[in-house]
């Protein structure tokens, strides 16, 4: 069976809060497509992405989420990662004392232990060739292996780093939340070179951004806009060149007129 | 409502005599000027209250030891080393060791020096065999520039009842490039009165760890020690101090470093057994230039109760003093750090910098620090600070997100907290054997 993300009917707060940030928002991502999610500011896009990823600082208050038939909602985040789901955050976190390679075999470890409890983890030489390799790649300063996890890192550190996880974590289902913002021109074409690397038949990706600059190099397949809440349009790539072209103001206004009409 | 506890009773005092200076004085044949320290020290712990409500003790509640237990002066009932955990035992690096000096109830059971070092003139002895093959040294230095009985009671109580310690010397010009290695061990309940004392001379350079460590025992033990370590113009000295006695050691410590012109000093000290510790920590810079770095780390479970207070005394212009440390609390556990920074009026151009930083694992810990600054100079640049923290959520989820599961990436999260500290242990064994003591502190 091919891996899918299915949201259905997604309402969803801020954990302890009554005001929805997502009213109903249904979409479906399948393994080997590329979907692009973009909105204005505010609009709820990186509340669903932690929502996927289970951040509990929010709430769902309805409707479900499932990875391959699994209901995603039950799981906790290490569960989800697990399970396949990978979330490249908007911001991440900085963790002193925890450097990036040690952090990363400890998250390969977590893996092979949840198969097989008797895993003695992922040998030494092994992880420092696989952590050479993907940060060559993405190239990264190989130092970066030895550096408090974000820490000091400049926003397109954080971005590439984030991407390294990802290639090193090997998710069916990846979430890029605003994965190039920050990022030059040059940046940019790196992070992008290393997705599409990774992008293929066994790889889902939902790219959550604002530009369609970034969808140059990353061809979605589909693209969505996500207004108050909900998806209010899908398309194809010519969606986010509209939208560059022309804002979101049309979406508003359309929107507008529809729940007019409604009513 | 606010609980106002009221102390019913003052706290008792053991039961030491003076003819218990006399007869450990005799027992080792001692020298005269040292039985006249010992008496000199006596009065002053005779005519000094035993410590309560002066504002460096008011918040340490000591008065749950048992002195009939822990007043009895250790014996050494013939262990070995044997007896000694292996891990307290390991050099420190993988090469060549300087030295290891192992003490078992006061009793010296391993006494190595490397005779590259002893060529050079470094000494590194216990101090019963220092006071006997260089008695000047030891008179000159011993208990007169660094901890002093006048420093309190506990002071001039084991200043009139020392009974066991190190010595150490480096000569001038003289670098040691080897680590020097001592563990102190107690099998059994009771008093031990432990004093090291370094000297590094001009231009001399020396690195250094003490570790006390002691085993189950049935009753209750107080380490009534002292440290001092006296560095000399240009002279660079790391010193790493590893407590971790059993659960039912109060210890009572003074330790106090002295830094001359343009020197170093770099010490690290951990704090991470006892049942309660009132340590005494200070650095006084005494020579233009004078450069100290204090750090430490402490953590405490259970019911332990630490109290570090820390001094870094500016007695020079130019000097500079930078003190960090971190603790973490749980259960029911209490920690207290005090810091003060001094400085005598007109020193110029002093830098002095101290924060402590707390991370409060459970609601029924305590965690207290406070800084203080005295400082009678205007062209200063010192800062003071304290931070506290619990487990916070945010980071948990980032490491969680890729699979690590909750107790993992806490335990991760508070590791990293202490790594800082322990990265400045300069012995990549030492640090691993920490990190895995505060790991199974965290998993309890
Ligand atoms: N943890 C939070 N606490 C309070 N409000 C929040 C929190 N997270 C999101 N919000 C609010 O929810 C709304 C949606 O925020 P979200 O971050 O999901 O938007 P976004 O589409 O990702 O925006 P951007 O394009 O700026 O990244 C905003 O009004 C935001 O202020
Ligand atoms: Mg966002």
């Amino acid at each position: 069976m091919v891996a899918t993300l299915e949201i259905r009917n997604l309402h969803a707060s801020v954990d302890g809060e009554d005001e929805m940030i997502l009213r109903g928002l249904d979409l479906t991502v399948k393994k080997g497509e590329i979907h692009a999610l973009m909105g204005p500011n505010g609009s709820g896009k990186s509340t669903l992405a932690n929502i996927l990823m289970g951040n509990p600082a929010y709430e769902v208050h309805e409707g479900e989420v499932l990875l391959d038939g699994e209901n995603l909602l039950d799981l906790e985040p290490d569960e989800r990662s697990r399970a396949g789901l990978f979330l490249a955050f908007q911001y991440p976190v900085a963790i002193p004392g925890v450097t990036l390679g040690n952090f990363l075999r400890h998250a390969i470890n977590a893996r092979m232990k949840a198969e097989d409890p008797d895993s003695k983890g992922i040998p030494i030489p092994k992880f420092a060739r696989l952590m050479r390799e993907k940060m060559t790649q993405l190239q990264i300063d190989h130092a970066f292996a030895g550096r408090y996890l974000n820490e000091g890192f400049s926003g397109g550190e954080k971005k590439r780093a984030e991407v390294l996880q990802m290639a090193v974590l090997e998710p069916e289902i990846a979430v890029l939340d605003e994965t190039d913002s920050g990022l030059d021109i040059d940046a940019l074409r790196i992070v992008a070179d290393g997705v599409n690397a990774l992008t293929g038949p066994d790889l889902g990706v939902l790219v959550i951004t604002h530009y369609q600059r970034m969808l140059n190099y990353i061809k979605p397949d589909y693209v969505h806009v996500l207004y108050e809440g909900r998806i209010v349009e899908s398309g194809g790539p010519e969606l986010a060149v509209e939208l560059e072209e022309k804002g979101y103001e049309w979406i508003r206004e359309r929107h507008e007129a529809l729940a007019h009409f409604q009513a | 409502m606010a609980v106002v506890r009221r102390r019913s009773a003052l706290p008792q005092a053991p039961s030491f005599s003076w003819a218990d200076v006399q007869s450990l004085s005799d027992a080792h044949d001692e020298p005269d000027w040292l039985r006249a320290r010992r008496r000199e020290a006596w009065e002053i712990y005779r005519n000094t209250p035993m410590p309560y409500q002066e504002e460096e003790w008011r918040r340490t509640d000591y008065r749950h030891i048992r002195w009939d237990e822990a007043e009895r002066l250790i014996q050494a009932n013939g262990a070995t080393a044997a007896v000694v955990p292996a891990k307290n035992l390991e050099p420190l690096t993988g090469a060549e060791q300087g030295g290891l000096l192992v003490f078992v109830d006061g009793n010296v059971v391993r006494s190595e020096l490397a005779p590259s070092l002893e060529k050079q003139g470094v000494i590194f002895t216990d101090l019963r065999t220092a006071l006997r093959d260089h008695s000047e040294l030891v008179e000159r230095r011993l208990m007169t520039q660094a901890v002093r009985a006048t420093d309190g009671k506990f002071a001039a109580l084991h200043a009139a009842l020392w009974d066991y310690g190190v010595f150490v010397y480096v000569p001038r010009n003289t670098i040691a490039e080897l680590p020097l290695h001592v563990v102190c061990y107690n099998t059994s309940a009771g008093a031990a009165m432990g004093h090291v004392l370094v000297v590094l001379d001009d231009n001399a350079q020396a690195t250094m760890q003490v570790e006390y460590a002691s085993n189950v025992t049935d009753g209750q033990s107080a380490y009534i020690g002292a440290t001092e370590l006296i560095v000399g113009d240009a002279g660079n000295l790391r010193y790493v101090s590893l407590q971790d006695w059993n659960r039912d050691t109060f210890e009572f410590s003074h330790q106090r470093g002295i830094v001359g012109r343009d020197a170093q000093l770099d010490w690290v000290n951990g704090v991470m057994g006892s049942q309660l510790t009132k340590a005494f920590i200070e650095v006084d810079a005494v020579g233009q230039g004078a450069n100290a770095r204090v750090s430490g780390f402490f953590f405490a479970d259970r019911d332990q109760f630490f109290d570090l207070d820390t001094q870094q005394n500016h007695n020079a212009p130019l000097t500079n003093t930078d003190l960090l440390f971190k603790g973490a609390a749980r259960d029911r556990a209490r920690t207290l750090w005090q810091g003060m920074i001094k400085s005598l009026p007109q020193m110029q151009r002093i830098d002095g910098y101290q924060v402590c930083r707390n991370l409060l694992l459970s609601d029924e810990a305590r965690m207290d620090s406070i800084p203080g600054l005295e400082i009678e100079a205007d062209d200063v640049a010192c800062s003071h600070a304290a931070t506290f923290g619990t487990l916070e959520e945010e980071p948990i989820y980032y490491l969680m997100s890729r699979g690590i599961t909750r107790p993992q990436a806490q335990l991760m999260i508070i590791e990293g907290f202490f790594d800082e500290l322990l990265q400045r242990i300069p012995f990549e064994r030492v640090r691993q054997r920490l990190m895995a003591e505060i790991e199974a502190k965290i998993i309890g």
